[in-house]
């Protein structure tokens, strides 16, 4: 590494991918964590709002902004339906069927999305508003990564507070350790559950849009975001915002530098994190033990 | 005392992060001997199980088993050495037949468990299914051999808990709630099977049914938050004022 | 009974080439790899209840040191099957001493990061493996220094192996160790209680799970003649995932039904349409949903249904002899 400034760069760069990789995880993490359902549909949900958003600037010409409200919302409704017709169906037999269930919908989703959009790399604009670039310490950088840090970081504390400071999150606290509870504070859980399963499609679709921009939209892309996703999900640790938050920055910066300095191994260098994490620590850097289904 | 103690716990301690479950326990245990452990819920006497087993660790403290240190040692390895334990709630193989769950304890006794390349059948290990069945007829499971656990009802499960404990070839013999949930017919077939087994078995029963307790064991110990509170003969136990205040006072206890 | 089953196989497949095109012969070859692939992973999965995310890197892991020794040392059938499942062996000893630790879910996304590892350092690492292009110029294979040019001779070789993993696995899951593997999968716990070291159990089906991954990996260097690196993607290991689940899971047969099912459907349907994952996801959902115990159990339900009354069930029939006597 030649220079402090390209690590400062780097480090930067790190950090805004890092962001995005919370913002695409924690709705994975949420549904983890209070559903106990292992979502591998989750980076196809993210992949319909990259879509979506697609469509709707590329082929409808409208600004990105109707994307970003529309394309969750899109994705929330599909997730609405998958959770509906499907995935409830599946809560009686158990923990793997469910994780089944989402990768046999992972499949589905896969050919749809090619069938409509086709199989070419496209990509969207950044938004005219965001397009320019700051300089900092005399390096400058595209203004919608640090915009991309910035709605991370809102997104991580407004979940944290839902989540510790609001009856909803006590709700889902108890839900993550005792559903019989939640029954008898008269909270309908099946409710709840289809309640975290759409707002974990919508966090998907949300980050699908806010990462079209800088990762761009091709076939596969869907795996290879979930793959990510669930490394951030056990590096993190299970039913932890924090713990997804720490991870995901971790794994952007290390993945980054790893780019930059070893291209060779830097997938290689976050599946061997994961897996020394994996085996020195069983459940994550900061999650608590989580009962096995 | 002329016999070497067979169990030696030597000021044990459990804690779970800052909740101390167990404080300080000691005693032995003869070869040979009965003894009842009992004390309100929440005393500590599964957790107390779970230590001797090794299915935890203490906090502090040791565990000496016929003269060895085993304080460390895991579950199985304790199972080899002749702690055998059965469980609260039923915990078999639900899924198998109630005699593929003793083939399983009995294979391992006859040097079977690394064979790998011949099908474990009648025709190929004669003896084994023969002391299978011998163990079927014994506590009468014979007719349902062929059942699945599951199927079967909550005390004829519970009675297959007992024999794979059985089963296992035990020195020291913890039953953890042997006659929990059965009907007055069974808890008797139970104590009768109990008591007819061989005089030499060390038998360590933590049990509910005070009647069951007092028919079995020769010495009792009251656990009471964590703390053995006594340490005696039925009939003293029996008279003892403190532990009819707090524990036959309580409810749950018939 | 058994022999007798064993022998019709044996004939059936002896016999296969004299009147099967040889594109039929071709395809049969293929489920029967893909069969020893599935019936490997089902060691695991179905007899010992470790639902693994990451199978594809033994079957990678054979198939590029099968397709690497037949380029750079021989082509010789007896040098590349040996040391593809030698290394897919040591890779699985690796693996395991780190998969055993964990259980469940954890065991799930471990078996995932080593296979994604495995499949980044082949796609990353150009100058060994070819990277995104794959290993091309693999030598046809050849036995005692005969090529075996024609797909039939690959078709027999991989009939023979076949057979036999088929008669070691079914003697291997009904043999005491064996069954102790199902007895973990039920109640890990009380095995342990039982006095058995599980984790060493775990490993040993472990490795032996990835060694034959492995063996299958190697034979499908020589059906194929080229590897992608998507034979060693997690998709891969998806699709052999699915083939256990749909044919039915800790049963002999099932994984071997599965394994046609998806690779006939997969040909058929590839005439028609380029839309296979989505018939794949599909049928996949309606197993997961409507039929959890897979084609074999669905099969042995209904014949035991129709059955009950005529024929007494064979494992009773056991005891109730002895009792008599």
């Amino acid at each position: 590494m030649d220079n402090i400034e390209t690590i400062i760069a780097q480090f930067i760069n790190g950090l805004s991918y890092g962001m995005l990789l919370f913002v695409i995880t924690c709705g994975l993490a949420l549904v983890f964590g209070i559903l106990g359902v292992l979502n591998l549909a989750h980076g196809s949900l993210y992949m319909m709002g990259a879509y979506v958003a697609y469509s709707i600037t590329v082929s409808f010409g409208f600004s990105f902004w109707v994307a970003l409200i529309i394309a969750p919302l899109t994705v929330a409704v599909l997730a609405l339906i998958i959770e509906r017709t499907l995935l409830h169906t599946t809560y009686k037999l158990g923990h793997l069927s469910q994780v089944l269930l989402t990768f046999g919908l992972a499949y589905i989703l896969h050919d749809l999305a090619k069938l409509v959009w086709g199989a070419n790399v496209l990509s969207i604009s950044v938004p005219s508003l965001f397009s320019g670039s700051v300089s900092i310490l005399g390096q400058t950088f595209p203004l919608y990564r640090l915009i991309v840090i910035g709605v991370g970081l809102v997104l991580a504390i407004g979940l944290w507070w839902i989540q510790n400071k609001t009856r909803w999150g006590a709700i889902i606290r108890a839900g993550l350790s005792d559903s019989e509870m939640i029954g008898a504070l008269g909270v309908n859980i099946r409710f709840v559950f289809t309640v975290v399963f759409v707002l974990g499609g919508f966090l998907a679709g949300f980050g699908g849009v806010i990462a079209a921009p800088i990762l761009g939209l091709y076939p596969d892309m869907e795996f290879q975001t979930l793959i990510l996703a669930l490394v951030v999900l056990v590096i993190g640790g299970l039913g932890s915002i924090t713990g997804t938050f720490t991870a995901a920055i971790i794994v952007g910066v290390l993945e980054t530098f790893g780019r930059y300095l070893v291209p060779e191994i830097s997938m290689f260098i976050i599946f061997a994190l994961m897996a020394v994490i994996l085996i020195w620590r069983p459940h994550g850097l900061l999650g608590k033990q989580v009962t096995e289904g | 005392m002329s016999t070497r103690s067979i169990l030696e716990v030597n000021h044990i301690n459990k804690r779970f992060g800052g909740l101390e479950i167990l404080k300080d326990i000691s005693f032995q245990v003869q070869p040979g001997e009965r003894i009842g452990i009992i004390g309100p819920n929440g005393a500590g006497k599964t957790t107390f199980f779970n230590l001797l087993t090794g299915d935890l660790t203490p906090s502090q403290g040791t565990i000496t088993y016929q003269g060895k240190d085993v304080t460390d040692e895991p579950n199985y390895q304790r199972t080899r050495r002749g702690i055998v334990r059965t469980f609260q709630k039923n915990n078999l193989l639900d899924n198998l037949t109630v005699l593929d769950n003793l083939l399983l304890v009995l294979q391992r006794k006859h040097g079977l468990k690394n064979t790998w390349f011949r099908v474990r059948n009648e025709k190929n290990y004669e003896a084994l299914y023969e002391e299978a069945e011998e163990l079927l007829e014994t506590w009468g499971l014979y007719p349902v051999s062929n059942k699945i656990v599951k199927n079967l009802s909550y005390g004829e499960q519970r009675q297959i808990e007992i024999m794979l404990g059985i089963a296992t070839d035990p020195e020291i013999l913890l039953l953890d709630e042997p006659t929990a949930g059965m009907s007055q017919t069974e808890t008797d077939e139970i104590v009768r099977l109990l008591d007819d087994l061989p005089k030499d078995l060390t038998i360590m029963i933590v049990e509910h049914d005070l009647d069951v307790i007092f028919g079995l064991a020769e010495r009792i110990l009251v656990l009471h938050e964590g703390y053995i509170m006594n340490d005696d003969t039925p009939e003293t136990i029996r008279h003892d004022a403190r532990v009819n205040d707090i524990y036959m006072g309580k409810k749950g206890v018939s | 009974m058994t022999y007798l089953k064993f022998g019709i196989a044996v004939l059936l497949f002896g016999a296969a080439p004299f009147f099967l095109a040889s594109f039929h012969i071709s395809l049969l070859t293929e489920i029967l790899i893909l069969a020893i692939f599935a019936l490997s992973l089902n060691i695991l999965v179905g007899y010992t209840g470790l639902v693994s995310l990451g199978h594809a890197a033994f079957f990678g892991a054979g198939a590029y040191a099968a397709g690497l020794i037949g380029q750079h040392v021989s082509a010789e059938i007896i040098t590349t099957l040996l040391g593809g499942v030698l290394v897919s062996f040591m890779l699985a000893l690796v693996v395991g001493i780190f998969c055993m630790k964990v259980n469940g879910f954890y065991f799930l996304m471990l078996t995932l990061a080593f296979s994604q590892m495995i499949y980044s350092f082949i796609y990353q690492s150009t100058t060994w493996t070819g990277g995104s292009n794959g290993l091309t110029g693999i030598p046809t294979p050849s036995l005692l220094g005969l090529e075996l040019s024609n797909i039939v001779w690959v078709f027999y070789v991989t009939a023979i192996l076949f057979l036999l993993l088929y008669a070691g696995i079914s003697i291997f899951v009904k043999s005491p160790f064996g069954r102790v593997l199902v007895g973990i999968k039920e109640n890990e716990t009380r095995l342990k209680s039982m006095g058995y070291n599980t984790k060493i159990y775990r490993y040993v089906a472990f490795v032996i799970s990835g060694t034959l991954g492995g063996l299958s990996g190697v034979l499908f260097t020589y059906f194929n003649g080229f590897i992608a690196p998507t034979n060693v993607y997690w998709t891969m290991s998806g699709t052999v995932l699915i083939m256990v689940l749909i044919g039915g899971a800790g049963t002999m047969i099932g994984p071997v039904l599965g394994a046609a099912l998806i690779v006939i459907l997969e040909t058929v349907i590839a005439t028609y349409t380029d839309m296979w994952m989505l018939l794949l996801g599909v049928i996949f959902i309606f197993f997961v949903i409507f039929l959890p115990e897979g084609i074999y159990g669905v099969w042995q339900r209904s014949t035991r249904k129709w059955l009950k009354g005529k024929i007494p069930q064979p494992e009773l029939k056991k005891v109730d002899r002895e009792k008599v006597s």
